[in-house]
């Protein structure tokens, strides 16, 4: 994660510059990968909808010889009284999801954003050693903070006997899983929205100083609007990151369905249905459904969020 | 039915509390904006650095600067940590059979997959680059990025389903060994391959990630100087090896440590489809093990500095070009 392609931003999913020559190989060979590569997740969505009798006895290949197709399982995983998916059904583990996802994308991304501007036209004095510390916290794994972070969530700083800190009173709410989130996705929101900020042109940032604006201003009227299409790329990238997390929702969610998120859940679902493949593969199509829509209405935006973070240019 | 009141009285507070966070931030920005312009002179730089940049620094030194810092000095603590126990936790570590184990499975995972996964990826973008029509076919080797690995481990469970021989396959590749005439196995329990086929969940999620970072790349390398490389008679492999990948070296340096990083933490991939039994564990989930399972936060801290250990040079290497880059504008 080098560098960014602040010059330029190259248009991944359109076709550009000269092609030497096509080759029919080629092309076979990428559509058999993308074919295999598709199968797996066609497989569950044709599993889905079979009947559980033909889930339970055959395999999923066999539907279409004998097609019998059902929204039976869905309605099963999404309704209550069922004991294995949880007494409400799928929906309200969507819903924590939700709950987790939208403040953590926006307090990371917006207090990102905030910081990276600070980062690059502020001048202050230990600029560069702050950017570099920052740095360097992408490289800690967040394995190394969850349980000091968890402590520090139920029982606040103490310093030889005296409170510091107060405990957070978030163990067992929703907070307690995207505060982790917010914080964790700090350094690399920071470092690639400060690769954008920093390359705006100085002219512009100079011109407004000129005319008095101050740094709020500056802000709001130039950097921000400015931003936005970065903003939008690593707010989608960190919304599918925090979505499909499993181990800080293991590690902070309690293990209570009460803040459980689709992830957690579907983990937990796996482990004690097995083989019920019947209740599984919807709540599995269910929880994929969200991100999937995501990433393909905003494919574009996404590449660009990937590509910002670890492109040289 | 959709039980629609039940789930609207459990997540009514939810729902408020996402919008209450949203309130609370747009509000006091809002307002400290609105306030901050009218400042002027020097008071408005201190006043900017506290409301911009002090909560993203306070947030990352709360999650994960001091955090890491305790977790390092846990490691040389008991299981409680209540006592000083120095390298113990290191040596029992190196001793005990099933963390060398994970030790080894993490190795291999950080060795094979990356490889795999950016060969794959190198592949795949130098044929895009070769074919008309290549976006829909990208989609599809990309979608797995949008799938959580939860989701890809239930989906590849479902692919491994094992079946006794007599009986009508489920899994795909139970079947696909059936019709070859191959021995039917309990994929996921006959070590060593087990570890082969959790791999296979990762290259399958990751290998979108390298070949659009990598087709990106190789789409940069000026037309000129592919169309002279021809004009001298390079082709094909010859083409790929002297052209292509020296001009996208860095971007495949970037996928590699990237990838090595990834799998260094990979935790949901086993957690889901094994929980780290029949011999696939690996550090980060015994960690997780340790700390939740085995109660011994001293042993899981240790490992935990082990994947720091892992992910050091990779940092070092990075902070390094970074500097370089830096001192080069």
């Amino acid at each position: 994660m080098a560098t960014l392609a602040r010059k330029k931003n190259p248009e991944v999913l359109a076709s550009h510059t000269s092609r030497p020559f096509t080759s029919p190989i080629a092309s076979a060979i990428v559509t058999v990968i993308a074919v295999l590569w598709t199968v797996p997740t066609f497989g569950l969505v044709v599993t889905s909808f079979r009947n559980k009798e033909d889930i339970q006895s055959t395999g999923w290949w066999t539907a279409f010889s004998n097609p019998a197709f059902t929204l039976d399982n869905y309605r099963a995983v999404l309704s209550s009284g069922n004991a294995g998916i949880g007494t409400q059904g799928m929906i309200p583990f969507a819903i924590n999801s939700l709950a987790i996802t939208i403040p953590a994308v926006v307090l990371s991304v917006g207090f990102g954003l905030m910081a990276a501007y600070a980062l690059a036209w502020i001048p202050f004095r230990f600029s560069d050693q702050v950017f570099y510390g920052l740095f360097a916290l992408q490289g800690v794994p967040l394995q190394l903070s969850l349980l000091p972070l968890l402590t520090f969530f139920a029982t606040g700083v103490q310093l030889f006997g005296h409170q510091i800190i107060p405990p957070l009173h978030v163990v067992g709410t929703i907070a307690a899983v995207w505060l982790p989130h917010a914080m964790f996705g700090m350094p690399l929101v920071i470092y690639l929205l400060h690769n954008f900020v920093s390359a705006l042109p100085r002219e512009l940032m100079e011109a407004a100083r000129v005319d008095g604006a101050n740094h709020f201003e500056v802000f709001r009227r130039i950097v921000l609007p400015l931003s936005l299409p970065a903003v939008a790329s690593i707010a989608i990238f960190q919304f599918l990151w925090i979505w499909n997390d499993l181990l800080v929702a293991l590690v902070f969610a309690g293990g209570t369905d009460d803040v459980a998120p689709l992830t957690l859940h579907l983990a937990n679902l796996g482990g004690n249905l097995g083989s019920h493949w019947e209740n599984v593969a919807p709540a599995a199509m269910f929880s994929i459904i969200i991100p999937l829509i995501v990433f393909f209405s905003l494919q574009r935006y996404f590449v660009r969020g990937l590509l910002a973070g670890s492109v040289k240019s | 039915m959709i039980p629609w009141s039940d789930i609207f009285t459990t997540s009514w507070p939810k729902i408020a509390q996402i919008l209450a966070v949203l309130a609370i931030f747009f509000g006091f920005y809002g307002i400290a904006f609105a306030a901050g312009a009218r400042i002027k002179g020097k008071k408005q730089n201190f006043l900017a650095l506290s409301l911009f940049l002090a909560p993203g620094v306070i947030l990352a030194m709360t999650g994960l600067g001091i955090p890491a810092i305790q977790t390092f000095l846990e490691s040389f603590k008991n299981a409680d940590s209540s006592k000083w126990v120095g390298f113990a936790n290191y040596t029992r570590a190196i001793q005990d059979p099933d963390i060398r184990a994970a030790f080894y499975n993490t190795t291999a995972w950080v060795v094979i997959c990356p490889i795999v996964v950016t060969s794959l990826g190198l592949t795949l973008a130098t044929m895009l680059n070769k074919m008309k029509r290549e976006a829909f076919a990208k989609s599809l080797i990309f979608m797995p990025m949008a799938i959580s690995f939860v989701g890809g481990s239930l989906i590849w469970n479902m692919m491994y389903q094992y079946e006794e021989p007599n009986m009508p396959q489920r899994g795909l590749i139970g079947q696909l060994m059936k019709s070859v005439g191959l021995p039917l196995q309990h994929l996921l329990l006959w070590h060593p391959w087990n570890n082969l086929f959790l791999m296979v969940v990762y290259v399958w999620g990751f290998t979108g990630f390298a070949m659009v970072i990598l087709s990106a790349a190789i789409k940069g390398i000026p037309a000129d100087i592919e169309e002279a490389a021809q004009l001298d008679g390079a082709t094909g492999i010859r083409l790929f090896r002297t052209i292509t990948v020296p001009m996208v070296k860095t971007t495949i340096i970037v996928v590699l440590t990237t990838a090595m990083v990834g799998t260094l933490k990979l935790f949901d991939v086993i957690h889901t489809m094994t929980g780290g039994n029949f011999k696939t564990d690996v550090l980060s989930n015994r960690m997780v093990d340790e700390n939740f399972v085995y109660l011994n936060y001293g042993r899981g801290a240790s490992l935990a500095v082990l994947i720091f250990l892992g992910v050091l040079p990779i940092t070092y290497y990075n902070i390094r070009s970074l500097r370089a880059e830096r001192k080069h504008h």
